[in-house]
């Protein structure tokens, strides 16, 4: 069994675990056979066909698990729902990943997936935001864009012959900064419809990659910033001194403590949430942020076991009033 | 030397056909994509697995199925004497060989094409049927891992001392130099992937011993089903909807 790996005084041992068990007894009467583990036998009725989907092999004659986890059953299709593995994409599907390579008229990413993606330079928007052919100009200043290191948002495109391809076709996606990047199991976030979120009340982007990694930010106006940046070439650079320039571009780079605050405290909330196992959605992320707030908890001290345990508990009521309504 | 006494107890006060204790824990590495602790008796054994991920040596890769990698090795506080060991000596390059290959059998590598699966096992205590544990703790945590396999691999040892069949050597019935039959099998498939032997055994007594080999392997099959079982639930459960 995975373990919790915290160190717990007795009562918050104690707590926990009432806490687990209490959250036990609110799944388990939705479907509780339906774990499977490698090679146990998953029971269907033969006299329709079957369709045998991921997760699944045909032995004998019998439909057996070739990983551990959950039997799901669509009409005539069942398959294995996977836990703990790697990010298998599907088409549309936001990802962050980290730019690993730059090649020709491409980048490679690391998505958390059995291989790296690929973005093409021609799959996504042009900083100027016009739409023509790239030329070899723009293939040799693609470093400007993105570079190794650098975190981006991104749609999954599709598979092709050479791999996993995304495309970046809106000013949503593109390169994030000024923020936190946290990674956690995939099975924890769930595919919806919105994975951009604006917290407003904290003035903080949320966007949860369906690859298991979140990105925590400031937010960042919708508007197109490269356009500001156009308009600020064309003006006469006589007109503006340059020490205008600098404390201008300094505001651009600065992110107020109160800011910074609040995306160490989401990006927390996150770990707490990811630690613990639970999954991970803007409600509940929202959810444990305000119990840090209305406790007057330290950043820190949410990482810490007494929060993680009260986190447990709290979810522990929140499904099970869920439950009753 | 005795190693069955006149009343049927072994140097440790098993019976002949008793195993060691076992004991698995799932989750033991957390930045690894899957990691187990497998202890049988005395030895101890820590795997974590990595993958199926991007190759780090592209001239590797091979379009039709997962590259499957395994390094073994042992701590050097494992062993009763504090010993440094090279990395490469050639019986940990043996290990490795031999574990890659039963693992490799299981694995669905068809279905992850050009990526490489890594296997790190390590020994941090010994004392008899390493080799064994090793499997048994790579296949946990592969199955942590989410790697699709058709069948979970189990291995156990036994021996032959004293005119009598041991299940499960330990270090010193092991270095008593008698025959010890290392066994690694598909318990749902009922195939043998792994079989060592050192020494002699005739023809006869080697099915028996086989035979106890395989009721072992088969027990502990039954053992990391339930722990996996137990493990797949809670994560399902905390989960939630």
């Amino acid at each position: 069994m995975r373990g919790i790996q915290l160190p717990l005084s007795q009562t918050q041992k104690v707590r926990l675990q009432k806490a687990l068990e209490k959250l036990e007894s609110l799944s388990s009467k939705v479907n509780s056979n339906a774990s499977v583990t490698i090679s146990d036998s998953i029971s269907v009725n033969h006299e329709d066909s079957v369709l045998k989907g991921h997760g699944t092999a045909d032995l004998n004659g019998e439909v057996v698990a070739t990983v551990c986890g959950i039997v799901e059953r669509v009409n005539k299709l069942v398959y294995v729902r996977a836990l703990r593995s790697r990010y298998k994409p599907e088409v549309g599907d936001i990802v962050i990943g980290l730019v690993v390579e730059v090649a020709q008229k491409r980048w490679r990413l690391e998505i958390n997936y059995s291989q790296n993606a690929v973005l093409m330079l021609s799959s996504m928007n042009m900083p100027d935001g016009v739409q023509r052919r790239r030329t070899s100009v723009d293939e040799l200043n693609m470093r400007s864009i993105f570079e190794e290191q650098d975190v981006v948002c991104a749609e999954v495109r599709g598979f092709q012959h050479d791999g996993l391809h995304l495309q970046a076709r809106s000013q949503k996606y593109g390169k994030l900064h000024r923020g936190q990047l946290l990674s956690v199991p995939p099975y924890l976030v769930k595919r919806q419809k919105q994975h951009f979120h604006h917290l407003e009340e904290y003035g903080t982007d949320l966007i949860l990659g369906c690859n298991g990694l979140i990105w925590v930010g400031e937010h960042i106006e919708g508007k197109d910033d490269m356009v500001d940046d156009q308009v600020n070439e064309s003006a006469p650079e006589a007109v503006l001194p340059s020490k205008n320039y600098v404390s201008l571009d300094q505001e651009k780079n600065y992110t107020t403590l109160e800011t910074r605050k609040y995306i160490c405290r989401a990006a927390n909330a996150v770990r707490v949430l990811s630690t613990l196992g639970f999954n991970i959605t803007l409600e509940i992320i929202k959810g444990v942020v305000d119990l840090s707030l209305s406790m007057n908890l330290d950043i820190h001290d949410m990482l810490g076991s007494e929060f993680c345990v009260l986190v447990a508990e709290k979810e522990a009521e929140r499904r099970s009033s869920n439950k009753k309504r | 030397m005795e190693f069955v006494s006149p009343e049927g107890l072994r140097l440790d006060g098993r019976r002949p056909m008793e195993m060691r204790q076992i004991r698995a824990e799932i989750g033991a590495v957390s930045k690894a994509d899957g990691s187990a602790v497998f202890e049988m008796g005395n030895t101890k054994v820590i795997a974590a697995v990595y993958g199926p991920r991007e190759l780090q040596n592209r001239s590797q890769q091979i379009s039709s199925q997962a590259l499957v990698r395994c390094e073994y090795s042992m701590a050097n506080f494992s062993t009763g004497d504090r010993m440094r060991k090279s990395k490469g000596d050639r019986r940990s390059t043996e290990i490795s060989l031999v574990i890659r290959q039963t693992m490799e059998a299981c694995i669905l590598t068809h279905l992850m094409p050009r990526s490489q699966i890594d296997i790190y096992v390590q020994v941090l205590q010994a004392d008899g049927g390493t080799r064994s544990a090793c499997i048994n703790a790579a296949t946990l945590a592969l199955a942590d891992a989410g790697i699709p396999m058709c069948d979970l691999v189990t291995s156990c040892s036994a021996g032959y001392l004293n005119t009598t069949p041991l299940l499960d050597l330990n270090y010193v019935e092991d270095s008593a130099g008698g025959p010890d039959v290392t066994l690694g099998i598909l318990p749902k498939l009922d195939k043998v992937t792994l079989l060592q032997m050192d020494s002699k055994l005739p023809i006869d007594i080697l099915e028996n011993v086989m035979q106890l080999a395989i009721e072992g392997c088969k027990a502990i099959a039954k053992y990391i089903r339930e722990v996996l079982l137990e493990n797949t639930k809670q994560l399902e459960y905390r989960r939630g909807v």
